[in-house]
């Protein structure tokens, strides 16, 4: 057992000891997270992907504020049952402007990762006043507040500066007009050369159309409130990638 | 602490640390075979491993990728092999779904079960959110197990509804029709939508003041009638619905008993509904929809 007797070298030297502790957990960080830095396919290459609009961003912030991720995840895991039910299983490049990301393991509702376009605005509505109404036998609390809560985006610039800092391709356009850009996705009926400037400078950001949409998410055209936000974030998750120009099996792609 | 020194205890036989604290000695006992030699496996087998699965990324600046192992395994492509399991598992049953008309199904009883069970399960993960377990329906969702159609009530009706939905937008072929907000946008007086209330009361049977109603009946045709029919039957080419019969899709059962009903359409007529039901093109397969239609047929009253 010669080997087996000479840790005691290690553990009579304090010095080694700590040296040789910080190598083992180093090998840790280095081979299980430094190469997804370099790595080309640690992020999926699609097409679709862009920032969330102002109006989703404060929906998002809402989100992360109610503890929405407590019950809901948002990450389709790549199993047969969980495709069928909830659409193609989620990508990396589906949360690389999510800081933080939702993903997720606890579900006591179901995964919202492709819950956009899934139900009409009328329906996220209703259901968030009072999920009951909508399915009986479920849990979920009521957030009928939020439709009396006006939506507060005074310091929304800062937010999309922050998030620049973390790596999120926001424009400078897209930050001076952050505020105008807020106010034309939630009302159909506001200024329409705002609104075009608006799609436009988010569809160029994705790269393809119809990942943009206007409407009075909340069905109160006279305010924009809290609950206005979150249907506009959740109507847009999961709809943002161009799956039909996915290629499962690509080398870039394959986990 | 004493000197180090080792010595072999006399008890049993195994050396000890050389440690001696107040005349205790501290053994050095050495790891049980057992133990150590399940612990070289792992590290055997965590070699093989990372041979066989997808496991050691490139240094950087040698690469861009990490290795594909020798199994080539991949989770992503293992769920799309499933996924097309199941789906050959139904090809058959499918196409034929498919191809199939009102009087194929209703005769051939396999495809009726096949089509029946798959439209079930479709329903309650998607459907029934809106429409209630079994399309009873709510207050704003209507009911789909009875007889009462605002588009289709044909198979093929109600395929083209789940299909292209209805006021879906980016969808150019879902059924679409507005009603103004006749309050909101001041295209009536609050007198004059008052007046109708009681007309539309009068029409479908209600207690009604027979003045005020009078009043809303000329309103009505000049207003209502283009879509709502002049005799208030509703157009079914618009989902214009039918004022007369004792079906609401925005008046609850509750609502008329507790007499809050004449408020409600009121409410309707200021600041129209218009609602939406998304589109499922696309996020259903062909077979499905098809299924679910048949499914929903069968529910109530599939004409």
């Amino acid at each position: 057992m010669g080997i087996m007797n000479k840790h005691e070298t290690l553990e009579r030297h304090s010095l080694a000891l700590t040296i040789g502790i910080l190598l083992v957990v180093a090998v840790g960080g280095l081979v299980e997270i430094a190469p997804l830095f370099y790595l080309e396919n640690t992020i999926e290459k699609v097409e679709g992907m862009r920032p969330y609009t102002p109006l989703e961003l404060e929906g998002r912030n809402i989100y992360i504020r109610e503890g929405c991720y407590v019950c809901h995840s948002q990450m389709v895991r790549p199993l047969r049952d969980e495709v069928e039910r909830y659409g193609h299983y989620s990508l990396a490049a589906e949360s690389m402007y999510d800081h933080p990301f939702q993903w997720g393991s606890k579900r006591t509702g179901p995964d919202l990762a492709r819950v956009g376009g899934k139900y009409s605005d009328s329906w996220h509505v209703d259901h968030l006043k009072k999920p009951q109404s909508m399915v009986p036998e479920s849990v979920m609390p009521p957030y009928a507040f939020l439709a009396d809560n006006k939506l507060h985006f005074d310091d929304i610039e800062a937010h999309l500066k922050t998030l620049r800092f973390e790596g999120v391709p926001y424009t400078d356009d897209m930050i001076a007009n952050a505020k105008s850009d807020l106010m034309a996705q939630a009302d159909p009926n506001s200024d329409y050369d705002a609104q075009d400037a608006f799609v436009a400078r988010y569809v160029a950001a994705a790269g393809r159309d119809n990942t943009v949409r206007i409407a009075d998410y909340d069905g109160n055209p006279d305010e924009i409130t809290e609950l206005d936000a979150l249907i506009a974030y959740l109507q847009m998750t999961g709809t943002l990638v161009d799956f039909s120009t996915y290629e499962a099996d690509d080398l870039d792609n394959r986990r | 602490m004493s000197e180090s020194k080792k010595e072999v205890d006399v008890h049993s036989g195994v050396e000890t640390t050389g440690h001696v604290w107040d005349g205790i000695k501290e053994l050095n006992t050495p790891l049980p075979r057992w133990w150590l030699y399940i612990f070289y496996i792992t590290i055997v087998w965590a070699i093989g491993y990372m041979i066989a699965m997808p496991a050691i990324p490139a240094l950087p600046g040698l690469g861009t990728h990490n290795t594909t192992g020798v199994l080539g395994m991949s989770d992503r492509h293992t769920v799309e092999q499933k996924v097309a399991e199941l789906h050959a598992e139904r090809a058959a049953e499918s196409t034929k779904l498919l191809d199939a008309s009102l009087e194929d199904i209703e005769t051939d009883l396999n495809l009726q079960q096949f089509a029946m069970a798959m439209g079930e399960s479709a329903f309650g993960d998607n459907c029934a959110t809106c429409h209630g377990a079994g399309g009873r329906g709510a207050k704003g969702y209507p009911t789909l197990a009875d007889d009462v159609w605002l588009w289709d009530g044909t198979l093929e009706g109600i395929e083209q509804t789940i299909r292209h939905g209805i006021r879906s937008a980016d969808d150019a072929d879902t059924r679409f029709s507005a009603m103004p907000a006749f309050g909101r946008d001041g295209l009536l007086t609050s007198d004059q939508i008052d007046d109708l209330v009681q007309y539309v009361l009068s029409i479908s049977g209600h207690e009604a003041d027979a003045a005020a109603a009078a009043r809303g009946g000329v309103t009505f045709q000049a207003q209502c009638s283009s879509c709502h029919g002049v005799d208030g039957h509703g157009t079914r080419a618009l989902g214009a619905p039918n004022l007369t019969d004792a079906d609401w899709l925005y008046v609850t059962e509750d609502e008329w008993r507790n007499g809050t009903a004449p408020d409600e359409i009121r409410g309707v007529i200021t600041n129209a509904r218009n609602s939406h039901m998304p589109a499922w093109n696309g996020r259903l397969d062909d077979a499905t929809i098809k299924a679910l239609a048949v499914y929903v047929h069968s529910l109530g009253g599939g004409e």
